[in-house]
């Protein structure tokens, strides 16, 4: 967070301090951003791991070697062998199909909710930090006391009152990533309101609606974008933890956080443990290289 | 500075208060009858009527509020619907694992997270810049609960050398105690070790480019004295920060933690709680994580104040 709002305040210098007007905190060039994001090693491997759980997601039906949720019991946690490259769990299903029809899971929870939480997020900001006042007061009050509660307790008690199901955690974790969206909105809302081009908007006849869209959006959208590809990881792992708890996706749906939390049962089948684990971790990590990668290409933009 | 300090409280009060409600409409949002889960399902309705006036079930939900504050503020957390034992008890049992898990994993990230910050930004752009950084990543990327079932495949079903599960309290036998939290500990500790080095990086960078530091350089101060008195010390005080602000992801982790390796801490009461619809349980260590939380982050704020009479004016 604190390097968020560290970004948050350099984009909203003004770019050229000896013009009298105040020139709007401008929108990130993309092509320029695209262009240093795909130089940056790191962010340029953590795109093509997107990349690679995107295909894979998408394709599952075509490149999984077997139904993820058909038991074969002659073939009952058997070690990794040419029949099952990475072997097969208590069931008998084949673990590489499972993880293959996760990353489907996996993505579904990581960018709805993720989506999801920016949109409502960005909403609620934007009124708080418009309007100001006693709205903007009570709007964060409750932004604070939602902070205050850990990230995954929080969504344990929602899940806890919703129920366990992979729809409930989604909920949960969407919840759990709006107070940091509004925040990071509300700042940046903050810091523009009352320069020269949001006058000027006004001045003109531009309607609250239209200045927030089309004048305050593009100044944040950059800063969000880092903090949706960092948070896309936390929600995966979110929903990973609770379904390993067992508070999220129900069976037989082949998700990476139940797939381990079935391995507890069986130590010595160490495939079943190794392998989904391996894959939760490996997407997290995709996720974060792809956010600090857009972290510094934006960056770069500012000093260059 | 007293006025800082009441005008900080001042802020927090509602805060809490928000965070009691929630907490508190936790049971209130719940579907179903509560008195089904109490009394079982051939429970006569004139018993369910009782137990409702008993439980104050029968009035307004503002005074349901007002009176289980009343109880809260007190110590009375309510009884636990599975066993009938005060919440308060088991909350006085459970504390202190989690604190004994979190201090651990404090210390540990501490000792792994700033020697290897340091190293890293002194050595920028080197490859052991490169793999600190990339070790750091990694930490902060690694599933709690991944990592746990890894140590324990590693040290207790290969090796043979630590037990999967258990705890003892520290006071009752130290060394086994901190033999059963080793595990438990490196699970907590990694993903905070790898921010510790992330920050411990960034800011000695920072620190390192500045006038005292070439001045302490210029007036031929050893180069060791100039990176731990000088650089260090000032650098310091984002990593305090970062690491205060992190207790609650901190107390959040220590739910999985806690469950892999069956330590009866905090977050496993909330774990089993949810699991067992033990509401009264789960309320309780919800309420003091949270508040715990909210008073660290006032603490910090005012060391911050103690130490930068700017931030009280």
């Amino acid at each position: 967070m604190t390097e968020l709002n560290q970004t948050a305040a350099v984009q909203t210098e003004p770019e050229n301090s000896e013009t009298l007007i105040q020139t709007p905190p401008s929108p990130p060039e993309w092509r320029l951003v695209l262009r240093s994001l795909l130089r940056h090693r790191l962010g340029l491997t953590g795109l093509i791991i997107c990349t690679i759980v995107l295909f894979t997601a998408v394709f599952a039906p075509w490149i999984s070697p077997y139904n993820p949720v058909a038991s074969d019991y002659d073939a009952i946690l058997m070690p990794p062998s040419a029949e099952h490259l990475l072997g097969t769990d208590d069931l008998g299903r084949d673990i590489l199909s499972r993880i293959i029809w996760g990353t489907q899971v996996a993505l579904q929870v990581s960018l709805i909710s993720v989506a999801v939480a920016i949109v409502g997020g960005s909403v609620v900001g934007m009124i708080s930090g418009y309007a100001g006042g006693w709205v903007d007061d009570a709007i964060m009050r409750v932004v604070d006391a939602m902070i205050a509660f850990p990230g995954l307790i929080l969504a344990l008690g929602i899940v806890a009152v919703l129920g366990p199901s992979l729809t409930n955690t989604m909920i949960a974790i969407t919840i759990v990533n709006i107070p940091n969206i509004s925040r990071l909105v509300r700042a940046q809302v903050l810091s523009v309101r009352h320069m020269d081009f949001v006058m000027a908007a006004r001045g003109v006849g531009a309607g609250r609606l239209r200045i927030m869209v089309s004048h305050i959006w593009p100044s944040v959208v950059g800063n969000i974008l880092v903090y949706a590809s960092l948070s896309a990881a936390g929600a995966l792992i979110a929903e990973s933890s609770l379904s390993f708890l067992g508070l999220g996706a129900q069976p037989p749906t082949p998700s990476w956080g139940w797939m381990l939390s079935s391995g507890m049962q069986y130590w010595n089948a160490w495939w079943m443990s190794v392998f989904p684990g391996a894959a939760l971790f490996l997407v997290a990590l995709g996720f974060n290289f792809v956010g600090d990668g857009l972290r510094d290409a934006l960056d770069a933009r500012i000093v260059d | 500075m007293i006025r800082y300090i009441f005008s900080r409280l001042m802020q927090m009060l509602p805060v809490l208060v928000l965070v009691s409600m929630a907490v508190f409409s936790m049971t209130l949002l719940l579907p179903g009858d509560p008195t089904f889960s109490m009394l079982g399902e051939h429970a006569t309705a004139a018993e369910r009527a009782a137990l409702r006036e008993r439980l104050g079930l029968d009035m307004p939900v503002p005074v349901q509020y007002v009176r289980w504050v009343q109880h809260v503020i007190t110590g009375d957390f309510g009884r636990s619907l599975r066993n009938g034992e005060p919440v308060l008890n088991m909350l006085a049992q459970r504390v202190p694992a989690t604190t004994q898990l979190a201090i651990q994993a404090i210390i540990l990230a501490t000792l792994i997270g700033v020697p290897l910050g340091i190293i890293a930004a002194l050595n920028r752009n080197s490859i052991r810049d490169v793999a600190a950084t990339a070790g750091g990543m990694f930490a902060m990327a690694m599933p709690s609960f991944w990592l746990a079932m890894l140590l324990i495949m590693f040290f207790s079903i290969f090796l043979r050398w630590l037990p999967p599960s258990g705890y003892v309290p520290f006071f009752k036998d130290p060394i086994e105690s901190l033999r059963l939290m080793i595990m438990p500990t490196i699970t907590l500790g990694t993903i905070l070790a790898g921010l510790i080095l992330r920050q411990t990086r960034t800011s000695m960078l920072g620190v390192l480019s500045a006038d005292y530091v070439r001045t302490a350089r210029a007036k031929g101060m050893s180069e060791r004295r100039v990176i731990l008195v000088h650089a260090l010390r000032n650098a310091l005080i984002p990593i305090v920060t970062v690491v205060g602000l992190q207790m609650g992801a901190l107390l959040g982790g220590a739910a999985i933690t806690e469950s892999v390796f069956a330590v009866p801490g905090l977050g496993q009461m909330v774990v089993d709680g949810i699991f067992n619809r033990d509401f009264p349980a789960v309320q309780g260590a919800i309420l003091v994580i949270v508040t715990f939380i909210l008073v660290l982050n006032l603490l910090i704020d005012i060391i911050y104040a103690w130490i930068d009479r700017r931030v009280s004016r």
